[in-house]
């Protein structure tokens, strides 16, 4: 008796919640309790916790390329910008302990600034900071994808454009005119809601936190991809025309999972200035956002979980490799994409099945007479043309 | 204004690709209950007509008109669709890696903004119709699994059914028993006959048995222009239709 769509979703359901469940055993009880007895030193907690916010910016990057298929080189532009409104408010926070003991912060005296320019001042307010870290890159996404997918702007075309405004994105944030730091960003932060972020209690509420907030993204993520427009999700992803003609307006939820994707990058950019005490250009722009599709094409795009432990994975390989390596990151890198392109297309997580089918393939090859499978129906015309009309 | 009756009104419509004239002037219509079929050689603008109505083309000049007085080539295509026109495609384009009951849950008649589906299951209502939609077409017991493993008569069904659920006032099928055996061609007609009695079908097709069997009244394309119109027997008498599209079925 095969099930019901309602079962299908009972037992994805069930998937979540089984996943869900062992992230909160390992995140949220596993390592604080190596924490607690020393196994795991405060440092290793901190950068551990950097990591998953990451995590929750490849979620994000999932959720349009891998659901989606929406290719955008940009994404290190809305976990930019979440960083900085978070970074502003954590600034602020610190007034008055700069270098200069003036009430704004050290590089806007340098620029001959006597007061705060005005829209530096909502972010004065933790709330306000907060929601805006959301906030602004969801809205910035929307702007974005109002302007191009109405247009029908796509595919590569569409890959170029976020590339281009990463990099003018990156070139506006180096100005020291717009008041956000220049090249040197905003960082020195001493305070956040009155705690002191050196502190390693502060820390180790920032780690529950954020991995708390991971699971709780991943949860959400798992509802919405396995929801009616997880399906719509899939469905623009091979093949939009069809879709557009049963009455969909495409444009519409492109343009929504884009400001979803654009709000967790936001949430991973302001749990990650907080961790990391310092928030630059050079992490908003080209290259961070293509390493950004390496994680997730490594990991696996076609899941949820490939694209956390893609994340996590490389940058903790990073970590232990620059030490060692410095000069070799780049190359390995560079490397692991290539090897995922021609070998994993599914990525690490993909890799068990892939391996699977190809020991079955040879175990089939090599037994005569074995009935075909469904790829034996492979005819001339077996991949639908994604334009449905002859032309 | 529409001829009183008709679903769908094409008036004077000139469509080109780069100066080539792949419908010229072309006054057509269909009448609600009516099955009309669209022949013609290969190249005489029958998928191009179809194009025009669900809006996947542009005319240069000419109206659309559905209904009383629609114009349908102001609006978009998803807008056209949800007026009620619904379409299968000459190259069958279903969702390969859903199954079929997601394929047909995606087609099923309901609002299509993002947040009416944001938290939208399917009621008993529309899972029954989509199942019952899936044994008229004999693939009810293949609902659960991917669309992908279907033969290729069977994907056209999927489609076909696709649009069925989509309850459209106007059906346009492109070649919908192309690839299909017999009794499968002989299916299709029955279940197109039928959909025919209370909406407005119109089929491009090559099988001239298929619609000799199926069709109440023929028009015939070439070049871009309406040649011939009326009964399938009128129509293969005449002269002109004899000259330009020779044997076929």
């Amino acid at each position: 008796m095969q099930p019901t769509q309602s079962q299908n979703m009972k037992n994805s359901a069930k998937g979540t919640w089984i996943t869900a469940g062992l992230l909160v055993l390992i995140l949220l009880i596993g390592l604080p309790l190596g924490h607690h007895y020393g196994w795991i030193t405060n440092y290793s907690l901190n950068l551990f916790s950097k990591y998953l916010a990451l995590a929750i910016l490849a979620l994000g990057m999932d959720l349009i390329w891998g659901y989606t298929g929406i290719l955008s080189l940009g994404q290190a532009i809305f976990f930019g910008l979440g960083a900085y409104v978070m970074g502003m408010n954590l600034m602020l926070e610190s007034s008055g302990q700069g270098v200069y003991g003036e009430a704004i912060p050290d590089f806007m005296v340098w620029n001959r600034l006597t007061e705060l320019p005005l829209y530096w001042l909502p972010f004065k307010s933790f709330p306000i900071a907060v929601i805006g870290s959301i906030a602004v890159p969801a809205l910035a996404a929307a702007a974005i994808g109002f302007l191009t997918f109405r247009r029908r702007v796509g595919g590569t075309y569409f890959a170029i454009l976020t590339q281009a405004i990463a990099f003018a994105t990156w070139l506006m944030f180096n100005r020291n005119e717009m008041n956000l730091g220049g090249t040197n960003g905003l960082t020195d932060f001493k305070l956040i809601l009155g705690y002191a972020l050196s502190e390693p209690n502060t820390q180790w509420a920032l780690y529950m936190l954020t991995a708390f907030l991971l699971i709780a993204c991943y949860v959400g993520c798992r509802w919405l991809t396995g929801s009616k427009i997880g399906l719509i999700m899939t469905a623009i992803r091979d093949q939009e025309p069809r879709l557009r003609f049963l009455g969909y307006p495409i444009a519409q939820y492109k343009i929504f999972i884009f400001s979803v994707a654009g709000a967790l990058s936001g949430l991973a950019g302001a749990l990650y200035v907080t961790q990391v005490g310092i928030i630059t250009p050079s992490q908003i722009g080209v290259l961070p956002s293509l390493e950004i599709v390496v994680w997730v094409a490594f990991g696996g795009r076609n899941s949820l979980i490939g694209a956390m432990i893609g994340a996590v994975g490389i940058n903790a390989a990073r970590s232990v490799l620059t030490a060692q390596f410095p000069e070799w990151w780049p190359i390995i890198l560079g490397g692991l994409f290539v090897i995922v392109v021609l070998l994993l297309p599914n990525g690490i997580v993909g890799l068990p099945r892939q391996l699977w089918h190809g020991l079955r393939h040879l175990r089939g090859r090599s037994s005569a007479g074995r009935q075909p499978g469904p790829q034996a129906r492979q005819r001339p015309v077996e991949r639908p043309s994604v334009n449905p009309s002859t032309r | 204004m529409s001829e009183s009756g008709s679903i769908i009104y094409l008036d004077g419509v000139t469509v080109s690709f780069d100066g080539f004239k792949a419908l010229q002037e072309v006054d057509f219509y269909v009448d609600h209950g009516e099955l009309r079929a669209l022949i013609g050689p290969n190249g005489a603008g029958k998928t191009t007509l179809l194009d025009a109505i669900c809006g996947k083309v542009k005319p240069d000049h000419g109206r659309v008109v559905f209904g009383q007085a629609t114009e349908l080539h102001k609006l978009e295509e998803h807008e056209i669709t949800m007026m009620g026109i619904g379409r299968k495609f000459q190259t069958p384009s279903v969702f390969q890696n859903m199954t079929l009951f997601d394929n047909l849950t995606l087609a099923t008649r309901h609002e299509r903004g993002v947040f009416a589906n944001l938290f939208h299951t399917l009621n008993r209502a529309q899972r029954d119709h989509i199942m019952s939609t899936l044994q008229t077409l004999g693939l009810e017991d293949k609902a659960h699994q991917q669309a992908g493993i279907l033969s290729h008569g069977q994907i056209q069904w999927l489609e076909i059914g696709m649009v069925l659920v989509q309850d459209p006032t106007l059906f346009l099928l492109d070649e919908p028993v192309a690839g299909m055996t017999r009794e499968e061609r002989e299916k299709t007609s029955e279940l197109l006959q039928w959909l025919a009695k209370d909406h407005a079908v119109l089929v491009v097709e090559h099988d001239m048995e298929f619609v000799r069997q199926t069709a109440d009244r023929v028009t015939v394309l070439h070049e871009g222009q309406v040649l011939c119109e009326g009964s399938v027997e009128h129509v293969k008498s005449d002269p002109r239709v004899v000259e330009v599209y020779l044997g076929r079925g």
